[in-house]
């Protein structure tokens, strides 16, 4: 039980910390949430079976829409507390129902081949959403969820919906923590190692891999919730290729297969930006037009490239690190059993 | 894990609910957000990366380099105008942050041209719960234009059905028997040309109409189909880059139809930079299309914007982008004239609801209480032996019935710097 | 039936190019097991230097091969610099690596050359030849075909008839072996890389002229269908990035000549799946071992 202990503190302390947080962080922070989300999913999956999703951020999407649609239509007719439970209900089911159909097509691809798939899926949603009942472009509105009465004295709109960001993250990650500690993370690395061996000892490979891109696209799909109720709205134009790239960027920075690691490269990917774009505003403004906006991605950019030469593995070992474990040598797989895939040979990555 | 670490972490997290309590930050109310002595801070978002940048990301520029003009000039009411420009790639959520930065952060007065459909109307309603006024939206969509939803927010462009109805108009005066087709973008960009052309010609009286997408840079199959179908007028609701590609593809099929395209594709020197100078004279010459903003070569506003681009925008290329975002922030300053000695967001936004503002372009703007767009009329231009000027024929769009009005071009005084109003010299 | 063949006729030429791109991908997935997704950022560094040289010389064959050139050392110098650095028991460092390459690469072309759209004369005229009153292929469309399979027959020559060809796909597919029996691995991936950009760069430097201009986006939306053509066609086969990339430019004109032209990336899609559910490794995946 100490999981959950460890994630009822965790989900403390972040609550705790929006109160020394101005309005525009604790924005920031929902977003992060609900990146994190996504991200902690994402990286499970990557880290653990080795499918590498570029299109998460249609999983998001679909999450996201799912929240829209079950919560505005319960809107005007039940309680708050209830418009988000159904609507996360409803972001769940799409984002599950979304991930077992591309499960179910991604246990029989690898690597690269699963990669161009969920690449095609990625730029199809602009499309999808003119082509299906979503709104187009301008996409759909979902219901503004206010600070209830007994807190308004309280707390401003933005902590609220931090709170409620922390909350729904936490729900939906905690079970990626215990599935990967337990019996299904087991048989998910042992399909990863070696399929032929894991199959003899009853890991059905489909099956599992189909498994854990559901398991990973639940917590996408809540991840896109979350970020429904920060903004009210969800359009295709925020789930684009960039966003799903970043996802990904996130998961490996953070160092895959971490929770902690998503942790790390969520914040890095949300709030990376915005401190290079502080850091350029700082930056004398007359040095032409065509620094303005160009130069933070290229910064970023290079953070991102110097990161991995750096640490190709990811962040997540320098949290080992600091918490007074042994200092591994830097070129030595973790110590912990949920290091990443590169510790293992195998006859059939994705290369 | 022990357990004591609970009674812990819930005592840390009384104290830290008593310290933050203490420390709660409500808004004080600590005067006008945006307002000092000596500067007026205004921001808004715009695509300056990212594919979206390339027809845009010029505008920004052009408002910053009116402002540095007004400000050399002695700004207004005595205070400089300083103007954030915010990237957001043209990416929805990005624009949901950047504003709330702006807003929350930056503490802006108002967001000033913002750019996007789908970008903007991410914003409407956090800038409408937080009282922040949203002013001249760089986009013609009719969302901008809800007075009794969105008290705050006031449109600028033409709107995309006002527009389509003045070239359907013209086409159909000027050419009484052709074959009228439209050409639209897959959004509500070309949705909105092509409702206004159905508003004065029949939908059943269009000979065919075709989307494109922005993804995909090929307009051949359309092109084609409309060739096939026997086009004779083509309506295009297309950016500038897709309206070349469109004339330059039915050149190549050696298909010479005339031309009627909307403001938002239809600069004359963008063209010419995608055609080519050799060939563009002889492609678009004809060319239709619908404009409400000062442009002709002899136009006073177009010296002074010529003048101020040479000198505070580095000599920049001198395009429509030009003039539209030196309008909008010569249509600003005028705002914070009228706004008063001591402007609030309460004043600036009755300023622009008394009518009393003028603009600067070939009519006067329609501001109202009831009325939240700028421009109801506009005038119709036309490509000439490669000027484009205006022919004097002007149309005003109503409930969707088209009139044909006198132009009132607004004269350019004391220099393009606004006065207050009954300060003004005779 | 016209508009049939008109339809064809333009997704025969956009294929082309698609096509070629795609086998650029199949390139340095042979050579080197990864794939590359800076490809297209560094495709269009390498035709901004071709636009320079054709816009200082005045000749667009000059501009072509230096456009060449540039993408081949560009792509040596990414493998040599960069790529070599990190660890290549999976994929994804160099796959990160490679997203903040494009960053800095868009944002670099962006800050030197400016966002906006450059035209390109394309050496040909684009006016198509007409058939029985059906435009068809203009000799623009021709060129560009005869230039893919050109490069296509090249590749297919050099990796199926040649030592050198040999060597590549052995230091890929095994490199400790390869080692071992005297081929120099480190130099067969960097020889890999610089063919695969170089054939990247000429796709694109086909492509731009058609299109509205050339910015630091221009590839973008031809990298995801190349790749998409790739994994259609088997990432390890010429042959398949061939016939899969004529096969989806047709496919995407079709679509929007009859459908619209918002549908097209959704047909793209049904294809890739379907074809992935009938053939996981690609339409010409090379048969692999039974293995339970």
């Amino acid at each position: 039980m100490s999981t959950l202990l460890r994630a009822a503190l965790i989900t403390l302390a972040a609550i705790a910390a929006t109160f020394g947080l101005d309005p525009f962080r604790n924005y920031q922070l929902a977003t992060a949430a609900g990146v994190f989300a996504a991200v902690a999913g994402l990286t499970v999956l990557i880290g653990l079976t080795g499918q590498l999703s570029l299109g998460h951020a249609v999983l998001m999407a679909a999450g996201g829409y799912g929240y829209a649609a079950a919560a505005t239509a319960v809107e005007d007719t039940a309680p708050d507390a209830a418009v988000l439970l159904t609507g996360l209900a409803g972001a769940a089911a799409a984002s599950a129902a979304l991930g077992l159909l591309l499960g179910l097509a991604a246990a029989r691809l690898r690597g690269p081949y699963l990669a161009g798939l969920t690449l095609a899926l990625v730029i199809a949603l602009p499309s999808a959403a003119n082509v299906l009942p979503l709104g187009g472009e301008q996409g759909r509105s979902a219901p503004f969820l206010p600070v209830p009465e007994a807190l308004a004295a309280l707390i401003a709109v933005e902590q609220w919906h931090a709170w409620l960001a922390i909350l729904i993250s936490a729900a939906a990650v905690t079970p990626l923590v215990l599935l990967r500690a337990g019996r299904p993370g087991l048989r998910m690395r042992a399909v990863l190692g070696d399929e032929t061996a894991a199959a003899l000892c009853g890991a059905h490979p489909g099956r599992v891999k189909t498994g854990a891109f559901v398991a990973s696209a639940v917590p996408a799909g809540l991840g896109g919730a979350i970020l429904a109720v920060a903004t009210q709205q969800v359009a295709p134009g925020g789930y684009g290729l960039a966003f799903s790239l970043m996802l990904v960027v996130a998961a490996v920075i953070g160092g895959l297969g971490s929770i902690g690691g998503a942790a790390i490269g969520s914040l890095l990917v949300v709030t990376l930006p915005w401190l290079v774009d502080t850091a350029v505003e700082a930056v004398p403004a007359d040095l032409g037009q065509r620094l303005n906006g160009n130069l933070a991605v290229l910064l970023f950019g290079t953070v991102v490239i110097a990161t991995t030469l750096a640490r190709p593995d990811g962040l997540a070992g320098l949290l080992t690190r600091l918490r007074g474990a042994r200092p591994a040598p830097p070129d030595a797989p973790e110590p912990r059993p949920t290091a990443s895939p590169t510790a293992m040979p195998s006859t059939n990555t994705e290369r | 894990m022990r357990t004591p670490s609970r009674t812990t972490t819930a005592a840390a997290l009384a104290a830290a609910t008593a310290i933050a309590l203490a420390a709660c930050s409500t808004p004080g109310d600590d005067g006008t957000p945006g307002v000092t002595d000596d500067t007026v801070t205004i921001g808004t978002h715009q695509p300056l990366t990212g594919p979206a940048a390339a027809g845009y990301s010029t505008i920004s520029a052009a408002t910053s380099a009116y402002f540095a003009y007004l400000n050399d000039q002695g700004g207004i009411h005595g205070r400089d105008i300083e103007y954030i420009v915010k990237d957001d790639a043209y990416d929805p959520s990005t624009t949901q942050t950047v504003v709330r930065e702006l807003v929350t952060e930056d503490r802006v007065l108002a967001i000033v041209n913002g750019l996007g459909t789908p970008t903007h109307s991410t914003v409407l309603d956090y800038l409408d719960e937080q009282g922040v006024p949203d002013l001249f939206v760089s986009s013609g969509s009719l969302t901008w234009n809800q007075p009794g939803v969105y008290p705050n927010t006031f449109a600028f462009n033409a709107d995309y059905v006002t527009e389509g109805a003045a070239l359907a108009q013209y086409a159909t005066e000027q050419r009484p028997d052709a074959a009228i087709c439209v050409l639209g973008q897959d959004d509500d960009y070309g949705e909105g040309i092509l409702e206004g052309v159905e508003t004065v010609i029949d939908g059943n009286a269009i000979t065919e109409i075709q989307t494109y997408s922005t993804a995909n840079e090929d307009v051949t199959a359309q092109i084609g189909a409309m060739m096939a179908a026997g086009c004779e007028v083509n309506i295009l609701g297309t950016i500038n880059g897709f309206t070349a590609m469109a004339v330059g593809t039915a050149a190549a099929l050696d298909w010479f139809p005339q031309w009627y395209v909307s403001s938002s594709g239809g600069d004359y020197p963008t063209l010419v930079g995608y055609l080519g100078e050799d060939v563009a004279p002889a492609l678009l010459q004809g060319m239709v299309s619908v404009n409400y903003l000062p442009f002709s070569p002899d136009d006073p506003w177009v010296g002074l914007f010529r003048q101020i681009n040479d000198e505070y925008n580095d000599g920049a290329p001198f395009t429509g982008n030009t003039v539209f975002g030196m309008s909008v922030g010569y249509l600003f300053a005028e705002a914070l004239a009228a706004a008063g000695e001591d402007p609030t967001r309460e004043s600036l936004v009755a300023a622009l609801e008394s009518g009393e503002l003028l603009g600067n372009g070939i009519v006067p703007l329609s501001y109202g209480e009831d009325d939240h767009a700028a421009y109801r009329s506009v005038g119709v231009t036309v490509v000439d032996e490669g000027v484009q000027d205006y022919v004097g024929t002007v149309y005003s769009v109503t409930s969707g019935q088209v009139s044909t009005v006198e132009a009132e071009p607004v004269p350019l005084e004391n220099e393009g710097v606004p006065q207050a109003p009954g300060n003004q010299d005779e | 039936m016209d508009r049939l063949v008109f339809l064809l006729a333009t997704g025969l030429a956009r294929g082309a190019v698609l096509a070629l791109f795609a086998l650029s991908l199949v390139i340095v997935w042979r050579a080197a097991r990864v794939v590359n997704f800076a490809q297209a950022a560094m495709a269009v560094c390498a035709v901004y230097t071709a636009f320079a040289l054709t816009a200082a010389s005045g000749s667009y064959w000059l501009g072509l091969a230096g456009g060449l050139a540039a993408g081949a050392l560009l792509g040596a110098a990414v493998e040599r610099g960069l790529m070599r650095r990190l660890p290549h028991l999976t994929p994804l460092p160099g796959m990160i690596c490679a997203i903040g390459l494009v960053m800095v690469l868009q944002s670099g072309l962006a800050i030197a050359f400016g966002p906006e759209h450059r035209p390109m004369r394309p050496p040909f005229s684009q006016s198509p030849f007409m058939i029985g009153g059906t435009p068809v292929l203009s000799p623009y469309d021709l060129f560009v075909l005869v230039t893919a399979a050109a490069a296509m027959g090249a590749f297919a020559l050099l990796f199926t008839g040649t030592s050198l060809g040999l060597r590549l796909r052995a230091a890929a597919f095994a490199p400790e072996t390869s080692r071992l029996l005297g081929v120099r691995v480190p130099r067969m991936v960097t020889i890999g890389w610089t063919l695969s950009v170089a054939t990247a760069a000429l796709a694109a430097l086909l492509l731009v002229p058609t299109e509205l201009g050339l910015n630091p986006h221009a590839a973008d939306l031809l990298f995801v269908n190349a790749f998409a053509v790739a994994v259609i066609g088997g990432l390890d086969s010429p042959t398949g990035a061939l016939l899969a990339g004529l096969g989806v430019g047709v496919l995407v004109s079709l679509t929007t000549g009859y459908v619209s032209a918002s549908a097209a990336p959704l047909a793209v899609l049904a294809l890739l799946t379907v074809v992935l559910l009938l053939r996981p490794g690609g339409l010409f995946a090379a048969r692999e071992a039974r293995r339970a």
